[in-house]
């Protein structure tokens, strides 16, 4: 598994916007870049992150070759209740993960 | 914010010689066809009117292979009205597309962050969907300089 | 307009550098910037022996010393100082399983190392080992331990998992000050490391204190020129778009001055090391450092 950072608050109100930042061990790499032989690297990259809550859809990015290796994303989601957040990564030759966060709203 | 350097300073640090890219781009150019087909097949026919996006990237990158870049929304964020995705164009890299970010009220702000890619010194711009069908776009430019003593 | 080869004026502080370098200022490195470009003659001689340009190496004194965190641009900055968007943690977190992980039948890192126990070793590398009888870097004393009390073959420099452990340790040590040891087991190979940052070499005939000690604050096309200390590695480069050694930018300069790498992980990279960390003492340990 890539090594994923996922930082958001492990407790909040019901009701509170909840900032999230994820960060994934990912070269990103362009397909547009020679590599040591002088041929061009195949693309490889990570095409689309999903976090859900409590296996609802909250938000989506779909990523291209322009964002940067190691892809970082800030976002936010209104916490509704105690439940678990799943953020999942997939991509190019069958990329695929996903990380499960408790979070607790009182 | 580091200020961008003077015309002369910059000469006289031989940037042409050391390929440090310095090249201010032209302000409210057109973009590029590839750049404006992409929007259209974001946009569809819907006009695409300037406000309501604020588009956060640095005027003088220290590296183009990782630009931070923040986008807000003005919305309320309800089930009536909130901003349904964002997507971010470049003008020179080999492809227009950066990124497209899906939200909804459950967002509760439209507010996010990236980090992205630039080959060149170029405008990059942010057009929000809203739920109401309209479209709402921001740009900015930035010049890409290169680190001095990269890896030869 | 003054020539690179020129010292620095005394008594020029540190206010005087916080303002935008006026043009003239950068002249100097435009003029060795333009050598870059320059077509090189054929020589008969190595690089290495290059006309000396003598460059006194002024030490910068320790108040005057300035991270290249300082010269950041905010983006930048604030990607090293949130761990949450800081991506060298992506490594520290793999270091910190790896550390845990022990090898088949033998003791994991952390069944000798407790917990805390490696805070501030990191900021005191290198440092003599009297069984090997020469100074080791964080990176040999790593696989000293590995082959001496893991029965593990050594990790490649620069591989992943060296990296990874290498900024776990350093890690430990952020925020606490340089602090090289006053061992005097490790005075010649300080002084040598001393004579590596000074001597001119390669084609361009540039020193390390060409730049580092004679013309910090000012700039290099766009780029601000940094003091050139080693505290934050193993540290994110964007330009790498990855962790790397203190060894791999110092191959780049080397790069940059037209020179021949040190041997990896040789005698003259661990004296250049340790005379560099007492030059930059008393900074503070930043590990994962961000740079450009």
């Amino acid at each position: 598994m890539a090594r994923a950072l996922i930082n958001l608050p492990r407790t909040a109100r019901a009701g509170a916007v909840i900032e999230i930042k994820t960060l994934l061990s990912h070269p990103m790499e362009t397909g547009y870049r020679p590599g040591p032989a002088g041929r061009l690297l195949p693309r490889d990259i990570v095409t689309e992150f999903v976090c859900r809550y409590d296996g609802e859809e909250v938000f989506r990015a779909e990523f291209f070759p322009a964002t940067a290796a190691n892809p970082y994303l800030t976002f936010t989601t209104v916490a509704t209740r105690s439940g678990t957040l799943s953020f999942t990564w997939t991509g190019d030759n069958g990329f695929s993960q996903t990380q499960d966060v408790a979070i607790e709203v009182t | 914010m580091t200020p961008p350097p003077d015309r002369r300073a910059v000469l006289s640090g031989g940037a042409g010689l050391l390929g440090v890219l310095l090249v201010r781009p032209a302000a409210a150019r057109a973009p590029r066809e590839a750049t404006a087909a992409a929007i259209r097949r974001f946009a569809g026919e819907a006009a695409v009117r300037p406000g309501r996006v604020a588009l956060d990237m640095p005027p003088l990158v220290e590296n183009g292979n990782s630009v931070p870049l923040a986008i807000t929304v003005e919305s309320p964020m309800t089930e009536a009205d909130h901003v349904r995705r964002i997507a971010v164009f470049n003008d020179k890299n080999p492809q227009p597309n950066v990124v497209t970010l899906h939200l909804g009220p459950r967002a509760g702000r439209a507010a996010v962050a990236t980090r992205i890619r630039l080959s060149d010194s170029q405008t990059v711009t942010a057009v929000a969907e809203m739920s109401d069908g309209s479209y709402w776009s921001a740009t900015a430019d930035a010049i890409v300089t290169l680190a001095a003593c990269v890896e030869g | 307009m003054r020539a690179s080869g020129t010292g620095r004026p005394p008594g020029r502080g540190a206010a005087a550098r916080a303002t935008r370098p006026p043009a003239g200022r950068v002249l100097g490195l435009a003029l060795a910037a333009g050598l870059l470009a320059a077509p090189v003659p054929a020589r008969e001689t190595p690089a290495q022996e290059a006309p000396a340009r003598e460059t006194p190496a002024q030490e910068i004194p320790p108040g005057e010393r300035r991270s290249g965190l300082d010269a950041l641009a905010p983006g930048t900055r604030s990607m090293q100082l949130d761990d949450a968007a800081n991506p060298g943690m992506l490594w520290v977190q793999d270091g910190a399983e790896l550390w845990a992980a022990a090898p088949a039948g033998r003791p994991a890192c952390a069944g000798c190392h407790r917990d805390g126990t490696m805070r501030g070793v990191a900021a005191r590398y290198p440092a003599f080992d009297a069984a090997a009888g020469r100074p080791v870097d964080l990176e040999d004393r790593v696989n000293l331990c590995r082959t001496r009390h893991q029965g593990a073959a050594p990790l490649a420099r620069e591989g992943h998992d060296l990296l990874a452990l290498t900024a776990f340790l350093g890690n430990q040590s952020r925020g606490l000050p340089l602090a090289p040891p006053a061992d005097p087991r490790l005075d010649a190979a300080r002084a040598e490391g001393r004579a590596l940052f000074a001597t001119p070499r390669g084609q361009l005939g540039f020193s390390c204190a060409a730049c580092h000690d004679a013309h910090w604050g000012r700039h290099l096309g766009a780029s601000p020129i940094p003091q050139g200390h080693p505290n934050g590695y193993p540290l994110y480069r964007l330009e790498w778009q990855g962790l790397g050694s203190l060894e791999r930018r110092l191959r780049n300069c080397l790069a940059g001055m037209r020179a021949e790498p040190l041997p990896e992980g040789g005698p003259e990279t661990v004296a250049l090391t340790l005379y560099l960390m007492q030059r930059a003492a008393p900074l503070p340990v930043e590990t994962p450092a961000v740079r450009p």
